[in-house]
């Protein structure tokens, strides 16, 4: 039935046409300042973005790759990745979900993955876009009448430069790190999302993103912002795992909150982790930044990562706004050869700023894993507040669970809190399931996903589900 | 001349008459020393330490070990113990009290076991500490030539501390000293040894030490580290502990002194059964600096660590804590506790803390917790309705804080005097001290 | 000594004390008794200072002095003192440290020098022995690791040592057993005489038969509704509270 029904939409989709006329416009390897230019000139950037790209990038060329996370990886030949190149031809794609991996198709139908998504998601020259044109339509009109810009970075450039020119590298700056350099030099696409004062924005900014995902390319760049009491959720990537070519991901996502403004940022990151080698995985290397501009605002992270051979990542909150809040909610899962090294920075500025942090992490397999985390509270952050959970369950005896959390505090009226526990599932636990008739396996996901309760119930509904689900695909064969 | 260089320029002015396995010891150090250099905040385990004031200094050796006799009686511990005195690193003979060590005991300055030629001391010194561990360690191979060398045979029970005062002048000249404490216990053995740092109000030396203390099967070793010394006086100090199967190793490292002290204590727990206590405070002012920096390395299954520093810091002092636990692959069966707790007094006062886990076993219970903050305002509340007045209350508080950690203190003598300077170093209207006293008077009754 | 007029007092924006009224007399001991919530312990709460408690309305005079214009270790020092029903715990404070500290302030208060050190430890072993404590309770922090009745005997001992002219026990007879019940008020008797005055917050009766009050007092809602003499408390103790509830709405 399954097969019928994409067969229409294969049918649909070519009805439709899929045409494109960039098909051509590939660049080989390497990156000079000609690669920058084409990319620029390529999008119909004005000169401002270019030369702003290329500033980052002679910032790159100066700078060295970090080696202080806890993660081991071959160098990266930054000249032999092709920076710029259009989207596979329908015809080199799989024509059908027939030609995927079985495996893969099983795991969809595990998580629960609404049918129209998976050809989408398995790289099916089905574009499950055009089935959901109507639907984009229908957020747009919507979103419009709200008054919220959500669109790609590009057409952003293009059609609100004032407002990008704003806020671009106000958070998150050209040179903050080496993997920030290189995607502000590069960028491709990403998502702008502006939010004006006084609206909360009508819907999660979710099913039209996770559709239209596939494509925004190894170096994503995102903008979000919150204009005063305003409000937003933005749903970032997919529970389903992702097939892509590009093996390094080097992503920034900026967050403005100004006054009174909420930003509820959430992300689940199931990107390929590879064989059982680890052979083949994509390498996640984000910067993620929340700037809690204004009093009051907040800022919240939520991700749930259980994807990459690698993943570097610490989505932060600068708290500069008086009582502005940060919070980070965090599910890390790794498995198989998986190396994570993740966390979050909370930096208090202003008065009477709260951070919240719960960390959680599962190691199976021969994984490894990290929590990297930073509160500090600056001599002005009076009656600042830090609490930080983090706790680290280990599967089997061939993984590794870490822990380095970083406190600097230059304020005596701050109170920071940081708290961790590392263990293993109780045998008694187990026992004590099983012994109510639950196997191994089944009591293992139910006890981890009690152990991740504090995080999922940030997630929004769906994706709450959708998480649990997940982790149970993840840690499937960790058991035994 | 670089910073390394200056330093080793000072090696040729040494007397050579070094053994030919002690000189090459030194070339060694010096070697690794020059290559390192100083630390940078550069370099993670140096982050929020500057030891500028260190490299830049021009630190001579002292040549002789006179020292005030009435100042001496005042600084040193009122305890009956074994005592070794070195002043600015230069044993004292006149200051030091070592007769009758029991059997099967040894207790002697490091310069008497090194001319000796020594073999325990060749076989043991510099098997914990390597030049590799830090270019201070480095420095201090390449000079080390007082120290004491502490041995006790297997069943060996000390009956009294060993109690080693290290003590620092403040003349013209500032200098520096390289002591090298080594402690070798004896199967089943047991022992207490204190180093205590004190000296004269205005030294400005600096203190580059290195104990290192190897534990047989089932023993037990006491190690405090009092540092008393003056508000300017630079130390750098590391630990190293070797752990065998049941042996038992408590730390106390207490400091109220210096105007710059990094300690670093690293216990590798090598045997099913070994246990390692780790037991600190810091109470800093002015504009001291303190940075502790312990690592216990859970070798082989079954071993044990329990952490708790506490710092407490006023002023313009910084204090730095950085905590790493490590389970090594198929150690199972670990448990390993850190806990660090600071109180800021004043809105100048930093503190950098950082416990760290890293695991890679899975039958482990480990946990840590850092906490930052201020006193608890329903205890204030509590004192208040007993006509204690605020600021009063946040003193008792305060003093509470630290008496945690004092709890564990064995030695009455130094729990009783750290306390002291703790309460005389709060508001002195609130006669803090007198309470101690009164209490210590009831407990005696 | 103690003078309450019309107290109104309301907690996190709920009236919880609603214009109640009481006089305390040197030498008398009153027992305010009433269902669950009635506002019992607000009021000894509010009379020793704790925070979370707005007075909206009314005074409390002690010794002829607005109360609310003292701190709340000028109130202790001046004689108000407080027996906690919940007795906070304080690591690492020791007790003794908390006596000395807290009798050389009200000490100095009356402009008296420090106590001295012997005349001191005379002082809290003898009263330490009277809670039958061990005189090694006074070397360990306040309170910490106390079994619910060594926490209400450190309230009474402390008491002893500080010898307040009005001292409130709120709910001094929760989670004790029938011998620390009888030490507790052995305890409370012993501070009876004519220059004080003792104020018992308590739901049940038990406790008036081994401190004999001179005054009882339900409190409903937030009000005095009916006094008497010691003999009421055992009519409630028969009856329940029902009646007295339906005599004030009548």
């Amino acid at each position: 039935m399954a097969s019928e029904e994409m067969e229409q939409l294969v049918r649909r989709e070519y009805k439709q046409g899929f045409v494109t006329d960039i098909e051509s416009d590939t660049v080989p390897p390497g990156l000079d300042e000609s690669t920058i230019a084409f990319i620029s000139q390529k999008k119909g950037e004005p000169q401002w973005m270019l030369e702003w790209r290329l500033e980052a990038y002679h910032q790159w060329l100066k700078m060295t790759p970090p080696s202080w996370a806890h993660l081991e990886y071959p160098p990266i030949d930054y000249q032999a990745i092709s920076y710029f190149s259009a989207p596979k031809k329908p015809e080199d794609r799989p024509q059908s979900l027939d030609e995927v991996d079985p495996k893969l198709l099983e795991t969809y139908e595990k998580l629960g993955i609404p049918l129209h998504e998976r050809a989408a998601l398995a790289g099916v020259a089905v574009d499950a876009v055009f089935d959901s044109v109507s639907v984009t339509t229908t957020f747009k009109e919507k979103l419009h009448e709200a008054g919220v810009i959500f669109c790609s970075i590009s057409e952003a450039i293009r059609e609100y430069p004032e407002l990008v020119r704003q806020y671009l590298g106000t958070v998150v700056p050209q040179a903050d790190n080496y993997f920030a350099a290189l995607n502000s030099a590069v960028f491709t696409d990403g998502s702008f999302v502006y939010v004006p004062e006084g609206v909360k924005c009508p819907m999660e900014l979710s099913t039209y993103f996770r559709i239209n995902a596939a494509n925004t390319g190894q170096f994503e760049r995102t903008l979000i912002v919150c204009d005063k009491q305003a409000q937003v959720s933005y749903l970032e990537g997919c529970t389903a795992p992702m097939r892509d070519e590009n093996q390094l991901h080097a992503a920034v996502v900026e967050l403005v909150a100004l006054e009174d403004a909420y930003i509820k940022y959430s992300t689940v990151q199931n990107w390929y982790p590879g064989d059982e080698d680890g052979k083949g995985g994509i390498y996640n290397f984000v910067t993620k930044r929340g700037d809690c501009r204004g009093d009051r605002s907040r800022i919240s992270w939520t991700q749930v990562e259980t994807g990459s051979a690698i993943t570097w990542k610490y989505p932060s909150c600068m708290l500069r706004g008086k009582e502005s809040i940060g919070e980070f909610y965090s599910v890390a899962v790794t498995n198989g050869r998986q190396q994570a090294d993740t966390g979050t920075k909370m930096i208090h500025i202003g008065e009477g700023t709260r951070s919240t942090i719960v960390a959680k992490g599962i190691a199976a397999g021969r994984s490894d894993q990290s929590y990297r985390g930073l509160v500090k509270i600056g001599p002005r952050a009076k009656g600042a507040r830090n609490y930080t959970q983090c706790d680290s369950l280990l599967i089997g005896d061939q993984c590794g669970a870490h822990t380095f959390p970083y406190q600097e505090i230059g304020n005596s009226t701050a109170t920071v809190e940081h708290e961790a526990t590392t263990s293993k599932i109780a045998d008694d636990q187990l026992f004590y399931c099983r012994a109510r008739g639950i196997d191994e396996e089944d009591a293992v996901s139910m006890i981890v996903n009690g152990f991740c309760k504090d995080v999922f119930q940030e997630l929004p509904m769906e994706f709450a589900v959708e998480a649990e689900a997940l982790l149970n695909v993840t840690l499937e064969g960790s058991v035994g | 001349m670089s910073a390394p260089e200056r330093f080793l320029e000072r090696l040729t002015l040494r007397r050579t008459d070094d053994p030919s396995w002690v000189a090459a010891r030194r070339q060694a150090g010096a070697a690794r020393f020059e290559a390192m250099g100083f630390p940078t905040r550069r370099d993670e385990a140096w982050k929020y330490t500057d030891v500028r004031r260190i490299a830049e200094g021009d630190f001579a050796l002292a040549t002789d070990a006179g020292f005030d006799a009435a100042r001496f009686e005042a600084q040193r511990l009122d305890i009956d113990a074994y005592r070794l005195v070195l002043v600015d690193g230069v044993f004292s003979e006149a200051l030091s009290e070592l007769e009758g060590l029991p059997d099967g005991v040894q207790v002697e300055p490091l310069s008497r076991a090194l001319s000796a030629n020594h073999e325990a001391v060749g076989g043991a010194l510099g098997r914990l500490a390597g030049v590799d561990f830090s270019p201070f360690t480095a420095l201090n191979t390449a000079f080390a030539d007082e120290g004491v060398v502490v041995r006790l045979a297997p069943g060996a029970v000390v009956d009294k501390p060993i109690y080693v005062l290290l003590l620092s002048r403040a003349n013209g000249q500032a200098v520096m000293s390289h002591p090298r404490v080594l402690i070798e216990a004896g199967a089943r053995s047991e022992a207490t040894v204190i180093e205590h740092y004190s000296g004269e109000a205005e030294a400005a030396n600096f203190t580059n030490v290195v104990t290192e203390v190897l534990l047989d099967r089932g023993a037990i070793v006491d190690h405090y580290k009092l540092q008393e010394a003056a508000l300017t006086d630079l130390h750098v100090a590391s630990i190293h502990v070797d752990q065998s199967r049941d042996s038992r190793f408590n730390s106390y490292n207490l400091n109220l002194g210096g105007a710059l002290v990094r300690t670093d204590l690293v216990t590798d727990l090598n045997g099913e059964g070994a246990e390692a206590a780790y037991n600190g405070l810091f109470f800093v002012q002015g504009r001291q600096h303190v940075d502790n920096h312990t690592l216990v390395n859970h070798n082989s299954p079954r071993t044990f660590s329990n952490e708790n520093y506490k710092g407490v810091l006023d002023d313009r002092s910084h204090g730095v804590f950085n905590g790493k636990v490590f389970v090594k692959k198929d150690a199972q069966q670990i448990e390993a506790y850190q806990n660090n707790a600071n109180l800021l007094l004043s809105d100048r006062a930093e503190i950098d803390t950082k416990p760290e886990l890293v695991i890679y076993a899975d039958d482990v219970k480990c946990s840590h917790g850092a906490t930052t903050g201020q006193l608890d305002e329903d205890a204030v509340y509590a004192l208040r309705s007993r006509g204690i007045d605020e600021p009063m209350a946040r003193a008792l508080l305060t003093l509470a804080f630290v008496g945690e950690v004092m709890d564990k203190v064995r030695l009455n003598v130094i729990a009783e005097r750290v306390e002291r300077a703790v309460a005389g170093r709060l508001p002195e209207r609130f006669n803090l001290a007198d309470l101690v006293e009164t209490a210590e008077a009831v407990q005696e009754a | 000594m103690l003078e309450v007029k019309d107290l109104h007092v309301t907690v996190e924006d709920k009236a919880i004390l609603n214009g109640l009224n009481l006089t305390i007399n040197a030498g008398e001991v009153h027992a305010i008794m009433g269902p669950n919530g009635a506002g019992k312990s607000t009021l000894s709460a509010v009379i020793a200072g704790k925070d979370g408690y707005e007075v909206t309305q009314g005074t409390i005079l002690f010794e002829g002095q607005d109360i609310f214009e003292m701190e709340i270790e000028e109130r202790a020092r001046a004689g108000l003192l407080l027996g906690f029903q919940y007795p906070i715990e304080i690591p690492g404070v020791k007790n003794i440290y908390l006596l000395k500290a807290a009798l050389n302030a009200q000490r100095a208060a009356r402009g008296e020098g420090e106590i001295p050190a012997p005349e001191f430890m005379k002082l809290v072993r003898e009263k330490s022995a009277e809670m039958k404590m061990d005189p090694s309770f006074l070397q360990r922090a306040v309170n910490e690791g106390f079994s619910g009745g060594e926490k209400k005997r450190n309230e009474i001992l402390q008491m002893l040592v500080l010898q307040p002219k009005l001292a409130m026990l709120d709910e001094i007879d929760s989670g004790l057993d029938i011998d620390a019940m009888k030490v507790v008020a052995s305890g409370v008797n012993s501070l009876r005489s004519a220059d004080r005055a003792i104020l018992l917050v308590t739901h049940y009766q038990r406790l008036l038969n081994h401190i004999e009050p001179d005054r009882v007092h339900v409190l409903v809602d937030g009000r005095i509704v009916k006094s008497g003499d010691k003999e009421l408390a055992l009519e409630l103790e028969a009856r329940g509270y029902d009646w007295v509830l339906e005599e004030s709405a009548a």
